[in-house]
């Protein structure tokens, strides 16, 4: 018996080390791992006082998570360590522990979620649990998940639970409910129709208990949320409206006024060539599960830009984040691909992008003579959705060329102008202070353009390099940027960078940041180690943006998975 | 016991058969329609793509690789799967991504990270190559020019078992 037992193990372990993780019967599990860590040196030149240079001279962090699937059931953890965070990250992530876990299953259609979970409604802007890892931004709820779809074509989910912050949980409790209906799914004259069509609507409100001197706050906030998608063709049109009731908070300077928001988009796409319209109005929608919630902690919502992500390290010094408290803002981007053979195409096709974008803040008067705009404990202001905000926050407007030249060599060309108010998008100064108080608005034009070229001279290796500058008589100055990339397939990369800040309006900024790098890749792990000088600025990913001091010294990234 | 183990291997060699790339998560096409990536299925190797819009590195992969697609496919019968990770921010800029770049990529969005999370998956760009029995073969998390070659030759080791 026992041998038979031993022989069943054998032929089992066999069989299970060919077929390793990807084997249904025991389930799948999956992971990954991260590490990154800085050893500082000091540099009178970036930081004369010494105010960014940690006490503890080395700073790491890491995480890893873990996902087992075994057909409908579903689990997963994740450990975090801070220790300590390293500069630039949110000071709240101290320390070490599970940070996430969930169980799922599914049962006759009912999809159950207990411990943590990330889910959105919508387009976000009434709620999003989400986590950026880089940024160090993480909301995850921690409660019960439930959807069910009850008929083909109409999806349920309810949510109830606390926000993570950082290594605690939001004072304030988060439930919702959301219904995304498809016409075409669930009518069956509809099936066949060239029209698609989906709507959707969500209610969610926050309890948060109130014991405020001054305010009568209100504990309970509800906000809702309609929203439709229609398609013919390579027409969409997707619009989403929300609407959230008076929550006072230390964002709005506890003012006591309805929140709005409209986001709406038209597409129209097919082969070679895509345009994009947006527009956007967003009018007191911050809504956190803690009234006195700062930077990322406990948002409950999401307000996406409609701005264009820049990747090119000198463009993305002038990035765009949603203003929460107020904004209009348009979009307009084309793509179009000159085909093969053409005039403009030559060979192997151009492809040119050309984008639009600006953000003002709302139009604001006031409510009164007597009463300044703003004003706690008021109404705020009268707004009109017709005319034009006061302050302008940020306009972008960018031309690329992409075009292959031939075997060996690609070339990409982007020019760039920015008007860019600093005060507002980095100092964080509001409308109030601007209206009411006449504060100095820094603004910065900025005319920039890069230009990259790739050299792909042997099936294996290749050269990348940037040139990029950015000339403005404000803030920042002038600068120039240099880039070398060296690509040895399939394991070996390098890369050295310089930046000169030669023309800064501070004199004292008029500094060279040079960063060099060295990655090892083998198969699913990467080894990072950069040795530079790194530029205060402001890091973003998906819209949020975080200021990072500057710094200097040597870093090291490991990331793995399985 | 013989029978027992003949039904051991039976049971395991099913399972082989039936092996899945993906879990059971909830994805979307361009169009917008939900679709379970677990019923995702392909006669052949599968190149699984994650990447994003504002991913400069994902994009230059997905290109590269777009030049010789067609040929491979006749070659190998490899099917790609792009998964965008794009937030609702960007996520409706992807179709015009895909088509004004003229993709033949099957592509679906996992807005809510879903099915990155499922899978593992920490950064973009993350490609993986599936054989034909739904085992992973090959994973790599960069792309430098010239990757494109390396990745052809594991799709080509793919196919051929």
């Amino acid at each position: 018996m026992r041998r038979l037992i031993l022989t069943g193990l054998v032929a089992l372990g066999g069989a299970t080390g060919l077929i390793a993780q990807e084997n249904q019967d025991w389930g799948v599990l999956h992971g990954n791992f991260q590490f990154d860590g800085q050893l500082y040196v000091r540099d009178e030149a970036i930081d004369p006082t010494g105010e960014f240079y940690p006490d503890e001279r080395f700073l790491g962090q890491g995480f890893a998570n873990f996902n087992y699937t075994h057909g409908d059931f579903r689990a997963g953890v994740r450990y975090e360590n801070y220790q300590n965070v390293i500069l630039g990250f949110p000071e709240g992530f101290r320390g070490e522990g599970i940070t996430y876990r969930y169980l799922q299953y599914v049962k006759d259609g009912l999809d159950v979620t207990v411990g943590n979970f990330y889910e959105q409604f919508g387009s976000g802007m009434i709620f999003r649990a989400y986590e950026e890892r880089g940024l160090g931004l993480d909301n995850a709820m921690d409660g019960v998940r439930l959807r069910y779809s009850p008929m083909k074509g109409l999806r349920l989910t309810g949510v109830l639970g606390k926000q993570r912050i950082y290594f605690d949980k939001t004072p304030g409790i988060v439930r919702g409910l959301d219904a995304d209906f498809s016409l075409n799914d669930a009518i069956p004259a509809l099936t066949e129709s060239t029209w698609r069509i989906t709507l959707g609507g969500s209610f969610v409100s926050k309890f948060q208990e109130a014991n405020d001197p001054v305010y009568n706050l209100p504990e309970n906030v509800g906000a809702g949320a309609g929203r439709f998608t229609l398609q013919k063709g390579p027409f969409i049109w997707n619009t989403e409206y929300v609407y959230k009731a008076n929550d006072p908070s230390a964002d709005n300077g506890f003012i006591f006024r309805d929140g709005q928001g409209l986001l709406t988009q038209l597409t129209y796409t097919k082969s070679g060539i895509g345009i994009i319209a947006s527009y956007k109005r967003i009018d007191n929608m911050s809504f956190r599960s803690d009234r006195n919630g700062s930077q990322f902690e406990a948002f409950i919502n999401y307000l996406p830009p409609t701005t264009k992500l820049h990747t090119y390290a000198l463009p993305a010094l002038f990035p765009y984040a949603t203003q929460i408290n107020g904004e209009v803002g348009r979009q307009f981007q084309f793509s179009y691909k000159f085909p093969r053979e053409s005039l403009l195409g030559g060979k192997y096709g151009t492809l040119i992008s050309i984008n639009y974008a600006d953000a003002y803040s709302l139009y604001k008067e006031r409510l009164d003579e007597n009463v300044p705009i703003g004003e706690g404990g008021s109404d705020g202001y009268i707004t009109d959705w017709f005319k034009q905000g006061q302050v302008h926050y940020y306009t972008d407007f960018d031309v690329e060329v992409r075009k292959k030249l031939s075997r060996e060599w690609k070339l990409i060309g982007t020019y760039y102008n920015f008007v860019y108010n600093k005060s507002v998008l980095e100092d964080g100064l509001s409308d109030t202070e601007i209206l009411e108080r006449d504060a100095n608005q820094e603004i910065a034009y900025v005319n920039a353009g890069v230009l990259e070229l790739i050299w792909n001279y042997k099936p294996r290796h290749s050269i990348r390099s940037e040139i990029q500058v950015a000339f403005s008589e404000q803030y920042r100055g002038d600068m120039a940027m240099l880039l070398l990339e060296y690509g040895w397939s399939p394991h070996w990369f390098f890369s050295a960078q310089v930046i000169s800040n030669y023309g800064h309006t501070d004199e004292d900024l008029r500094l060279t940041y040079p960063i060099g790098s060295v990655t090892y890749y083998n198969g699913q792990t990467r080894i990072q180690m950069s040795y530079g000088r790194q530029q205060a600025g402001i890091f973003c990913v998906g819209g949020i943006c975080r200021v990072v001091p500057p710094s200097n010294g040597l870093s090291l990234s490991v990331t793995t998975n399985f | 016991m013989k029978r027992l183990l003949f039904t051991l291997s039976l049971l395991i060699g099913s399972m082989v058969a039936n092996a899945q790339i993906f879990p059971s998560v909830n994805i979307k096409t361009l169009d917008g329609v939900n679709v379970d990536a677990s019923t995702l299925e392909h006669d052949g190797p599968v190149v699984v793509s994650f990447w994003a819009t504002w991913c400069s590195p994902c994009k230059k992969e997905l290109e590269a690789l777009n030049e010789y697609y067609i040929d491979l496919m006749d070659e190998t019968n490899v099917k790609v799967i792009a998964i965008s990770i794009d937030d609702p921010r960007t996520a409706s800029t992807v179709s015009v991504e895909v088509n004004s770049r003229g993709w033949e990529y099957d592509v679906y969005l996992d807005t809510n990270s879903d099915l990155r999370r499922a899978m593992g998956v920490n950064n973009v760009p993350h490609t993986m190559v599936f054989n034909a029995n739904g085992e992973l073969v090959y994973t790599s998390n960069k792309y430098a020019p010239g990757d494109e070659y390396h990745l052809m030759e594991k799709i080509r080791e793919a196919a051929e078992g």
